[in-house]
């Protein structure tokens, strides 16, 4: 107790240490850093520890249980794993940002009290913007903001969900709440906004893959497993969580087969595996629970290892676009064999680590007899196969010859890609382990006959699908393109707004201002001394209501030549927000 | 990065050979599946998974239907030029 301390605190001091080192000392220091503070996590008793007394309040910086911890140990693996494949990486800001990043997982997972959590939730995402931003392009700094925009709308609407629920219960321990009431319903909210639910998930398949390469290793493994984390506290068997978490699984991989970029891809299908996660929060069984939990742990392996895999080629060749990439395992063989084995992890391939964790979802929604669920999961898994499974491995590695001769990914990469690779067969062929850190005591076997043979069958007659829809050309090939998605609402909000000033306020301005002069000549003709008064009147009517609107125009006209749309984006969807939750609120008292 | 200047380098599936092979393997491969069904004892928790090779039908169905879906449906909606946002 005495020599321990908040793995958080770890991170965050580490982070802000990281400028003073140089050289082979800083890379030494960056893969110590995960190392040391694992140490100090597995010394941790399970209990309530570190708690601050704060205005009155119990703040609880150590909230260490079976689930806490599980969350704990994949958030230190992961922070390993991406520090080793951004060792190149000279840019102090991103290894910087990266760590705090990470802290502020921890700090999520191990918050015991609602404010504490709180501030580490909004700390993930003002160190994360710094990893899309670090990419220092046009597109990044766009996508930064959006990010920015999106998730300080969230984090506003858990603010006022934790305020309206102490100010009811009197308490800010962080533990079960459940749905009741308007306060849970604004905390859940802004949950699902982090868990990236469908309609609210633009801004996942929109910034993650403007991020930096390694950048978006962290990006991939943090937010959404800490919202999920968040989930399974606080609203575990909320039966609103199995159609959303259906729903998040079944629609993005539309999207995926038509998507171009293979990092959004990537992205779409992190939405998609989140989904059984969140289905399986819902079912809320122990063999569920368990099973999202566990999803949880191999979900952040193989998802990093495929955009792991695809950041090597983007290193390499500065291309992620389907249309440019193509017969790549020509010169990057060990590149391809560890995207594959992602792909297969993904795809619940039996041996490998999707297998042992996505059957458990399955299965508890069966045991539920939730028919539409299952199909839906069902044809998800189908899905997830035919698009990162197979899509993402044959665009970039095989397919047409794009005639590019990259060398293979460097050392750190490669030796990155492998320790993932090695950790998503070893689970899958052995889940026992992980099986013994699940929440709840596991009875569970994932290798039965036919369980095995039903999931292979599945899987390859996918495949016969795809490479009979490939050879038929029906298959949809890559387009240079964009997606319409949700977040048009607030990307062309400013557009929007701008034809509004242009048309319906201009207009409006000039309706008064002819009548206004007409009523000031007619009084002008009737009434002896009018000139003084049309003056007057003029000055203030005209002044007053015709040029307000003009004036608007002008000043959003000007701000749009000077620095485009982006920011009339931003300000008018937050005012926007603002308001609305301020009448939300009302309403709700 | 070096632009095709070994392109009389032979690589794994440059020949049509070794691509034959690897699509013979797979389709035996879906045959072997297929046969190997007869040979287990399901407990289905739904009916229909009890049924002949339902996995097989359904993950073909289900991806054939997804592909259309999305080829047919989804991208004359959702399809913008690529300078869209801009």
């Amino acid at each position: 107790m005495i020599n321990t301390i908040p793995p958080a605190l770890i991170f965050i001091i580490g982070a802000l240490l990281v400028p003073f080192f140089k050289g082979k000392v800083k890379s030494a220091y960056l893969l110590l850093l995960p190392v040391i503070s694992f140490i100090n996590l597995i010394s941790i008793p399970i209990g309530n520890h570190w708690v601050v007394s704060f205005l009155g309040y119990d703040l609880v910086f150590g909230k260490v249980d079976r689930l806490s911890l599980l969350f704990g140990y994949i958030f230190h693996l992961i922070s390993f794993i991406a520090l080793l494949y951004a060792l190149h990486v000279k840019d102090d800001l991103q290894h910087v940002a990266g760590l705090v990043y990470a802290g502020s997982a921890l700090g999520v997972v191990f918050a015991g009290d609602l404010f504490s959590f709180f501030v580490f939730w909004e700390m993930l995402t003002i160190s994360s913007i710094f990893l899309i931003w670090a990419r220092r392009t046009r597109a990044s700094l766009g996508a930064g903001f959006r990010y920015l925009l999106v998730h300080v709308c969230g984090g506003l609407c858990l603010l006022a969900g934790i305020v309206l629920y102490v100010n009811q219960t009197g308490s800010i321990e962080f533990g079960y709440i459940g749905l009741n009431g308007p306060a849970t319903y604004f905390i859940f909210f802004a949950f699902g906004l982090n868990c990236a639910w469908p309609i609210l998930h633009p801004w996942l398949t929109d910034a993650y893959p403007e991020a930096t390469i390694t950048g978006t290793i962290f990006m991939s493994a943090f937010t959404t497993k800490c919202a999920v984390y968040a989930l399974a506290r606080a609203f575990p068997g909320t039966e609103a969580l199995i159609w959303i978490g259906a729903i998040m699984t079944g629609f993005p991989i539309f999207y995926a087969v038509i998507e171009n970029d293979l990092r959004r891809v990537l992205a779409y299908s992190l939405i998609n595996q989140v989904g059984f996660m969140v289905c399986g929060i819902g079912i809320g069984t122990a063999l569920a629970i368990n099973g999202a939990v566990a999803h949880v742990f191999n979900d952040v392996l193989f998802k990093a290892l495929l955009f792991m895999s695809m950041g090597a080629i983007m290193y390499r060749t500065g291309k992620i676009n389907g249309t440019a990439l193509g017969g790549l395992y020509r010169t990057m063989p060990l590149t391809c064999i560890f995207c594959m084995v992602g792909a297969a992890s993904i795809s619940a391939f039996p041996l490998f680590s999707g297998f042992v964790s996505k059957s458990m979802v399955m299965d508890a929604a069966a045991k539920g007899h939730m028919k539409i669920i299952w199909f839906i999961l069902l044809f998800a898994s189908a899905g997830v196969f035919h698009h990162a499974g197979i899509k993402i491995p044959f665009f970039a590695f095989f397919g047409h010859d794009s005639g590019m001769r990259p060398k293979e990914a460097p050392l750190n990469m490669l030796i990155a890609m492998g320790i993932t690779a090695f950790l998503c067969i070893f689970i899958g062929s052995f889940p026992g382990p992980l099986y013994s850190l699940l929440p709840y005591p596991v009875d569970y076997v994932p290798y039965t006959m036919p369980h095995v043979v039903g999931q292979t069958q599945l899987l390859f007659f996918s495949a016969l699908a795809f490479s009979l829809l490939l050879l038929s050309g029906i298959y949809p090939g890559e387009q240079r393109c964009v997606n319409l998605d949700s977040d048009w609402f607030y990307r062309m909000a400013g557009k929007r707004f701008m034809w509004f000033c242009d048309k319906p306020l201009v207009a409006f301005g000039n309706f008064i201002d002819r009548n206004v002069l007409r009523m000031a000549r007619a009084s002008k003709s009737s009434f002896g001394g009018a000139a003084h008064f049309e003056d007057g009147f003029d000055k203030f009517y005209h002044v007053g209501l015709t040029s307000t609107p003009t004036v608007i125009y002008n000043w959003v006209k000007r701000l749009r030549t000077e620095i485009g749309y982006l920011p009339i984006n931003l300000i008018y969807v937050f005012i926007c927000f603002v308001v609305l939750l301020f009448i939300m609120l009302l309403l709700g008292r | 990065m070096k632009e095709k200047d070994d392109t009389d380098k032979e690589y794994l599936f440059d020949k049509p050979r070794n691509v034959k092979i690897l699509l013979g393997c797979f389709f035996s491969s879906l045959v072997v599946l297929l046969i190997l069904e007869f040979f287990v004892h399901k407990h289905p928790h739904f009916p229909w998974e009890g049924w002949l090779e339902f996995y097989a039908v359904f993950g073909f169905v289900a991806c054939v239907a997804l592909v259309v879906a999305a080829k047919y449906i989804l991208r004359p909606l959702m399809k913008r030029r690529e300078d869209y946002y801009d």
